[in-house]
Formats: C-alpha cells, sequence, structure tokens
C-alpha cells in the first residue's frame, strides 16, 4: 500500500523493549476498587447506586450523564463501601466524586445484556446503543465516548475505518501486546464498527517497531478482503489521529474540520476489542491493558487491571519501585499526564503508567532560545513554535492565536528537541487555557450585551407605546372638548 | 508517597542537547582548519588568536556582571568564545593587540550585549566587529601577510612574534596582497581581470591555503571538512550553505561569461575570500539567521548576491561580512513571510477546503 509522507516529528528514545516482551498477565483482585464517575470526555455519570448496595461484576453502577457521556459499571462483585471524594488521576490532584466497591472475591458476572446474534444484520443503531450501554470509550488516552463517534457514519460519508495500532508513544506496549495476543478479537471488532459506521474498508496502521504485530494482524485479517494491514513508518507523532489519516490516505483535515469530514473515522486497537467484547457478550468494558514501565519499576510488565484499580496495586504487583521515581506518567512520556498520587485509580484511558528516573527525563533549566529553528523543521504541525513562544511568554494571546497556536496538537516534539530545554508545549497549553477562557468571556459578555441591548429596546418599546397610548388619549380627550364646546356654541 | 512536588507538564523524556554542546561542537568543527592555518601564520598568530578569544570570554564576563546575569552558567556555554573564534579568523593574522581587545568590545559589548545577551542580537557579532575594525583601521585590517610556517626558515620566533603582535613592529616586506584585492587594485588601474588573475595564487593553491589571507579565509577544504562534520552532527542543514554558494557562483559564472575582462569568474568567487568560512559558520550563526529552512534558503543566496556584488562593485575587496550584515537586518522579515504552511490550511492560515471529499 502506497503510504505519504507526514511533515516533521521525532525520532525519541522509544525503550519498549523493557515491556515488549511480556504477555498481558491479569492483576490479582484487589480487596478495594475506586471508580470516578468522570473517566471520559464529556459529562460525568450519574450514580444510581447508594451505600451498602450490593453489586455484581458488569452491573450499571452509574448512568450516562448526557449526549456526550458514558456510564459506569462494577469491575468485580461486591458491596459498595461509599460514594465519596477520591483523588482523581489528573494533574491537578484533585479529588472527584467516586464509588468505592469492597469487592467479596467471587468476581460473579451480573445478567448481561444479550449478545447481538448478527451484528452485520444489525443496524447501526442497536451496535451505538450497545457500546453506548458498555461505557465504552477511545482508549488510545482520550477516552472519548466511542458510541458518538461510532454515530458519525449517519451524518457523513465515510470510506475508511482507520484502525490505530501505530502506538508511537516511547514506553507503551499495551495495543503491541493485545494485538499480538487477542488478534482475532480485534479484527472483529474493528468489522462491527465498519458496519455500524457504513465504512466499506478497514485500514489497520501498525508502527514498523512491531513486526510481530503486523505479521499477526495481516494473518488475522487474511480471511477479510475489506481489511488491510499496514506498517508505517517510526516516526513520532505518526499515532495522532490527523497524521496518520493523512499517512494512509494522503488526505489532509482540514483545519477545525474532523477526519469524518473527509471520510475517515479513527479507532484505537484496544477499542475495537472492546466492542468486540460488547457486542458479542454483552460485556462492558470493566478492565484494560496498562503498560506499567520506566527505569523506576522493577519489573515492567502488561497488565489486564480492573478499571479503579489503585496504580499502587499495579506497582506492587510489578515488585516496586527499584529506584526513586523522579516523575510518576499517566500515559506515555510524550503526551502522558503528571499523575498525582499512587492512590489515583486506573481509568479506562490509561494506557500506561510510567515511574521515570531522572536520567530518563533528562530535565534542565531552561536557558535562553538561540533561534537554532529545531523547532520549527520537527513540528508536524507545521507551526513556529520559537516565534508562538515569544508572544505567549508576554502574555499576548492574540498573536499566538494568530500565528496558530489553537491548531497545536500538544505532541511536544518542540520541547523535547529544544537544545535550551524550554518547556514550549506548556507554553501552548498555557495559551490555549488562556484563550478559552478569553473566548468564554467574550460569548458571556456578548450574551450580555444582547440582553441587555433586548431589554433596553422592550423598555424603550413600552415607553414608547405608553407615550403613544398617552398622546392619542390627550388628541381624543381634545377632539371631544372640542366635539363639546362646538356642540355648546350656538348656532 | 506524592509527587505533588512534579511541577512541570510533559513530555517526560529529552533528546540529549544543550546550547553548551552545540556550541562546542562548532568549535571542534573549525578546529582542523584553525590548527592548520595558525601553523601557516606562525606565532603571531597564536598570539592574536589568543588574544582574541580571551578578550571576548572577558568582556562577556564583565558585561553579564553589569547586567546582573549568573555569569558562570553564561560563560560555559562557549558563545562568547565562539564569536571570539570567528572574529580572530576574519583578522589579519599578524595584526596588532588592540585589533583582537578592540573586536572583543565591538562583538560582545556592542553587537551582543546592547541587544540583551544570546540569542537576542541581530546581527552577527564577529563580523559586526570585523566591519567596525576594517571601516575604523583600513590599513592595519588589510595588511595581509603571505604564510609563513612555523619553525620555517624566516618564520618568527616566539620573540620576534610578541615584537610584531604587541609592539607593532610588523616587517614591511612580508606583506602581501589577498587574491581579491590584487585583481581590484589592478583592475581600478585599468588592467583586465584576464591578466590579473594569471598572478594570483591557482586554484589549488586557494583551496589548500598556502595564501595571503585571514585566519579564515585561506584553506577552504578543512573549513569545508569542518561544515561538512556540522551537517553530519545535524548542527547545520545544507541549505543556507549551498544556497550561499550557489548563488555566488552563478552571478560570478554568468557575468564572466558575459565579460571575462571585467569579471573574475565563479570558481574564482567560491575559493577567494571568506566564501567557505561564511557559507559554512556565519551565515548558518543561528541567532541572526531565518528559522525555517525556506527562510535560509533567501537568506543565503541573498548573503551570496550580495557578496558577488559588493567585490565586483563596491570599494572593498572582500564583501562577506557587509553582506551577512545585511542580510542579518532582513531576517526578521523574511521570517515572516517564510513560515511554512500549517497542517489543515492554506499558505494564508485559511482552513484547507474540502475538496479531497469523495
Amino acid at each position: 500500500m502506497k503510504l505519504f509522507p507526514i511533515r516533521g516529528g521525532i525520532h525519541p528514545d522509544y525503550r519498549k523493549e523493557l515491556a515488549s516482551e511480556k504477555a498481558i498477565v491479569a492483576l490479582p483482585l484487589p480487596a478495594t476498587l475506586y471508580i470516578p464517575l468522570q473517566m471520559h470526555i464529556g459529562a460525568p455519570a450519574e450514580v444510581l447506586v447508594n451505600e451498602g448496595d450490593l453489586v455484581k461484576k458488569g452491573q450499571m453502577i452509574a448512568r450516562s450523564g448526557g449526549a456526550v457521556s458514558v456510564p459506569q459499571h462494577a469491575p468485580t462483585s461486591g458491596r459498595i463501601q461509599a460514594i465519596t471524594q477520591i483523588v482523581a488521576p489528573h494533574p491537578s490532584g484533585l479529588a472527584q466524586t467516586t464509588i468505592v466497591i469492597e469487592a467479596d472475591g467471587k468476581d460473579e458476572w451480573a445478567e448481561l445484556p444479550e449478545p447481538i446474534a448478527d451484528p452485520f444484520a444489525a443496524d447501526t443503531f442497536a451496535i451505538n446503543e450497545r457500546v453506548a450501554a458498555s461505557g465504552i470509550v477511545g482508549m488510545g488516552g482520550a477516552a472519548f465516548p466511542s458510541a458518538v463517534k461510532l454515530s458519525l457514519g449517519t451524518l457523513k460519508k465515510l470510506d475508511t475505518l482507520l484502525l490505530n495500532g501505530a502506538e508511537c508513544e516511547p514506553y507503551l506496549t499495551c495495543d503491541d501486546r493485545v494485538m499480538r495476543e487477542y488478534a482475532d478479537e480485534i479484527i472483529d471488532g474493528a468489522r462491527i464498527m465498519a458496519h455500524a459506521l457504513g465504512a466499506p474498508k478497514v485500514v489497520i496502521a501498525i508502527e514498523q517497531n512491531k513486526p510481530q504485530a503486523i505479521d499477526i494482524m495481516t494473518k488475522a485479517a487474511a480471511a477479510f478482503a475489506e481489511i488491510a494491514v499496514v506498517g508505517v513508518p517510526v516516526q513520532y507523532p505518526m499515532g495522532s489521529e490527523r497524521h496518520l489519516v493523512q499517512a494512509i490516505t494522503g488526505r489532509e483535515t482540514p483545519a477545525r474540520k474532523l477526519t469524518a469530514d473527509i471520510g475517515v473515522v479513527v479507532h484505537n486497537v484496544a477499542t475495537a476489542r472492546a466492542v468486540h467484547h460488547a457486542v458479542r457478550f454483552g460485556r462492558p468494558l470493566v478492565s484494560r491493558v496498562v503498560t506499567v514501565s520506566g527505569g523506576a519499576v522493577r519489573e515492567p510488565n502488561n497488565i489486564e487491571a480492573p478499571i479503579g484499580a489503585r496504580v499502587a496495586d499495579l506497582i506492587a504487583f510489578c515488585g516496586g519501585f527499584e529506584a526513586e521515581p523522579a516523575s510518576l506518567v499517566n500515559g506515555g512520556p510524550m503526551m502522558g499526564q503528571p499523575l498525582p498520587s499512587l492512590d489515583a485509580p486506573v481509568v479506562k484511558g490509561m494506557s500506561g503508567i510510567l515511574a521515570l528516573t531522572a536520567a530518563e527525563i533528562n530535565q534542565q533549566p531552561a536557558s535562553a532560545c538561540i533561534r537554532c529553528g529545531s523547532c520549527v523543521t520537527i513540528c508536524p504541525c507545521g507551526l513556529v513554535p520559537v516565534e508562538m513562544a515569544a508572544f505567549i511568554r508576554k502574555d499576548n494571546f492574540e498573536v499566538a492565536a494568530r500565528l496558530g497556536v489553537m491548531d497545536c496538537v500538544s505532541c511536544g516534539s518542540c520541547s523535547w528537541v529544544c537544545p535550551s530545554h524550554i518547556p514550549l508545549v506548556q507554553y501552548f497549553n498555557y495559551a490555549k487555557g488562556m484563550i478559552n477562557i478569553q473566548e468564554r468571556e467574550r460569548r458571556k459578555n456578548d450574551q450580555t450585551r444582547i440582553l441587555a441591548e433586548a431589554h433596553t429596546q422592550r423598555v424603550e418599546k413600552a415607553a414608547a407605546e405608553k407615550a403613544a397610548a398617552l398622546a392619542a388619549k390627550k388628541a381624543q380627550a381634545a377632539a371631544a372638548a372640542a366635539a363639546k364646546q362646538k356642540d355648546e356654541t350656538p348656532a | 508517597m506524592s509527587f505533588l512536588s512534579t511541577h512541570q507538564s510533559g513530555p517526560f523524556t529529552h533528546q540529549v542537547s544543550s546550547v553548551q554542546k552545540t556550541m562546542f561542537t562548532v568549535l571542534l568543527a573549525l578546529m582542523p582548519a584553525t590548527a592548520f592555518n595558525l601553523y601557516l601564520f606562525g606565532w603571531p598568530a597564536i598570539l592574536l588568536f589568543t588574544v582574541t578569544i580571551g578578550s571576548c570570554v572577558a568582556a562577556e564576563a564583565v558585561c553579564l556582571m553589569l547586567a546582573g546575569q549568573p555569569t558562570k552558567a553564561a560563560l560555559s556555554d562557549y558563545s562568547a568564545a565562539l564569536s571570539g573564534w570567528l572574529l580572530a579568523m576574519s583578522l589579519p593574522p599578524w595584526a596588532p593587540w588592540w585589533i583582537g581587545v578592540l573586536g572583543a568590545v565591538f562583538a560582545i559589548g556592542l553587537a551582543k550585549h546592547t541587544f540583551g545577551g544570546i540569542g537576542q542580537n541581530m546581527f552577527n557579532p564577529a563580523m559586526v566587529a570585523r566591519v567596525a575594525l576594517l571601516v575604523s583601521f583600513p590599513v592595519v585590517m588589510t595588511a595581509w601577510v603571505m604564510p609563513h610556517p612555523l619553525f620555517s626558515a624566516g618564520a618568527p620566533g616566539l620573540a620576534d612574534a610578541i615584537a610584531i603582535t604587541f609592539g607593532g613592529q610588523v616587517p614591511d616586506s612580508v606583506s602581501a596582497a589577498s587574491a581579491l584585492g590584487y585583481v581590484k587594485t589592478e583592475l581600478s588601474r585599468g588592467i583586465p581581470v584576464t591578466q590579473s588573475i594569471a598572478h594570483v595564487p591557482d586554484l589549488m593553491d586557494m583551496a589548500l591555503g598556502t595564501r595571503a589571507g585571514s585566519l579564515g579565509e585561506t584553506s577552504a577544504v578543512l573549513i569545508l571538512a569542518g561544515g561538512l562534520f556540522l551537517m553530519a552532527k545535524r548542527i547545520i542543514s545544507w541549505h543556507t550553505p549551498v544556497a550561499v554558494m550557489g548563488s555566488l557562483f552563478l552571478m560570478g559564472t554568468l557575468f564572466h561569461a558575459i565579460d571575462p575582462a571585467r569579471y573574475t569568474d565563479g570558481l574564482f568567487h567560491l575559493m577567494s575570500g571568506a566564501t567557505f568560512l561564511g557559507a559554512f559558520f556565519i551565515c548558518t550563526d543561528y541567532v541572526t539567521s531565518p528559522v525555517s529552512k525556506k527562510g535560509q534558503l533567501i537568506f543565503g543566496a541573498g548573503c551570496g548576491m550580495l557578496t558577488w556584488t559588493i567585490r565586483t562593485y563596491a570599494g572593498y575587496p572582500e564583501g562577506m561580512a557587509f553582506a551577512v550584515l545585511l542580510m542579518n537586518s532582513l531576517t526578521p522579515i523574511i521570517d515572516q513571510y517564510t513560515r511554512p504552511r500549517a497542517f489543515g490550511r492554506t499558505l494564508k492560515g485559511e482552513p484547507l477546503p474540502l475538496e479531497g471529499k469523495l
């Protein structure tokens, strides 16, 4: 298959060998699980259970909180111990409402929805409904509700479902392992998703540093003419949705549009597996494969962990820390977020837990920019980081926006390459936040202004009407008086 | 255990690189050409070289102290040493010590720190210093000598060298004109290029460096080797050097074809003066050249064409330094007009139209 080049990109130290040959193992069931109501993009789920309730594995314990939201399910059987505030896997370290389940150890399944007997005969709506009810989100890290993305086929004409198995982040090997060990489940899930989307073609893109995965997936897909497995060049950020679409189809998604607007929908390989489980067995998303790796971890591993297990449980299962970690990361080292605490739970979008040593992070104090232009050369979005950062440093967001800071995908390549160690992507994330706040403020002001103007208009109109009525009354009275006078005047 | 002390966001990995390493690699690339030229021009050159770099580092330290900035970290980035090194390479090798000291004041004090120090200067510090010196002291700055290799017969010993560099006692008999200067002088006397070119060193001598000139002007081959080393190390890319030398060669060849008696040929332009040093080490200066590859091509071509123009029509035989400074002043505007096309947008910044849709 002909591939297309993408702009820029970097070749970080991948260090996938730490975990790539470790087969997926299930985490021994922890005694307590913590299910946050929000582990996806959109509205938080709404609690359906009370303290003390007994729940079974797979039972819905919180329902979807809106059009863009997902329900949460019990990852095991047990008793609701509390519904309380627990630290979330978010850089802020703030707590959020979390359902705490005390496991009974039986891991007993609830009565699950019937499998969809022939998904390829079912309509889009039935499949999407099942995916939505199963609480599935994008498992590559973004955690966007998958059913919402699967319904794009009803709105746009699609030709390709692109399954993202690029896994371009260093260290992470969970998708690699899932592809190697559960290829048939992914292929089946992908065919169901393509059917729901109305996309005639499926392309599974895998970076060439995963030859076994490419080989196994190619064999698993051999029976289906509509599926192509493609090895893509090792080039970070190949796994970025828009860039992968460009590499595979040559089509460039216009700014402020979706890839669906140019006929392609992208889903992660692990999401396809979750869809397979939901449709074929009625099983909701209650566990995921997490790569636990980094130089500070004693035995890096790929762990199938129930949602809600604490990060500490996974670290302990890997033999604990070998060295004091300098940073604990949720996700890959390029785009992952700092984990505030070992007490944070595993969530649906958590692809990796990295405990990194200071040597691996290689963080140094920033020095002055020497305008070397490396950031311009490697920016996969064609932006000029050096210039944007200069304006953002002066809080000039207007110019930064004009230079395209809102088009930045925060891949971090510029920060990685900068010889002055300037944290460029931090500048851009800060600017994006500020611009969003200003935008909200502006919208609010506009709204206020419109309401105020409408109010003034109403008041003026009422006053005018009143004046008119008064004037009419006066005129009438005058006319009547005149008539009376006329009457009274003797002829 | 809490990790809340982590106040930095991603990426949690970084390329092994630093400003210090970059600057050091450039110094390393200059090493062979410098060593060979110091050998060629002997003790006076070694003394001047040492004085110039020492003064630049001292000037940097003084400026940093005056600005109340930490001196130790800034001095260890080698940027002042590099400026001094490049300045020394653009001076006549037997020039007196005060040329080096004054050059350091111009380069580091005026060109670099009045603008705010590293990364902030508009103009290439070494070239500002060279041009200021050339305009202020034209005689001293054009007193070229023929090579007197170390330990060869007639080469000055250390004591003679001290007298030359610190006593200003340059023996009259040793002065010589550079090839560019010679051709220009002859042309002004009405002698056509076709005749005068026979008396300049042949291209092979010019490539190897056994001719009169500044430290960095001679030995194109070793400068080229250093430049290729920088490319291999990805410190510079091919864009600037190719644009500089390509445009200079094209202009030379074109006008030579039109009138061989008036214009020297392209190869002569490439091999003479500071073409190689300029193309690989001066025009590629990060701070004062454009950041995008497209911008670097324009910048380089401008440097090449201006160099040719100044060499051919202006009063000075060599124009690289002037050309670089003129193009430095255009860098911000070149940067503005050569921004890459953003993903999903047209060159004008509008979102791409949805035409690729089926």
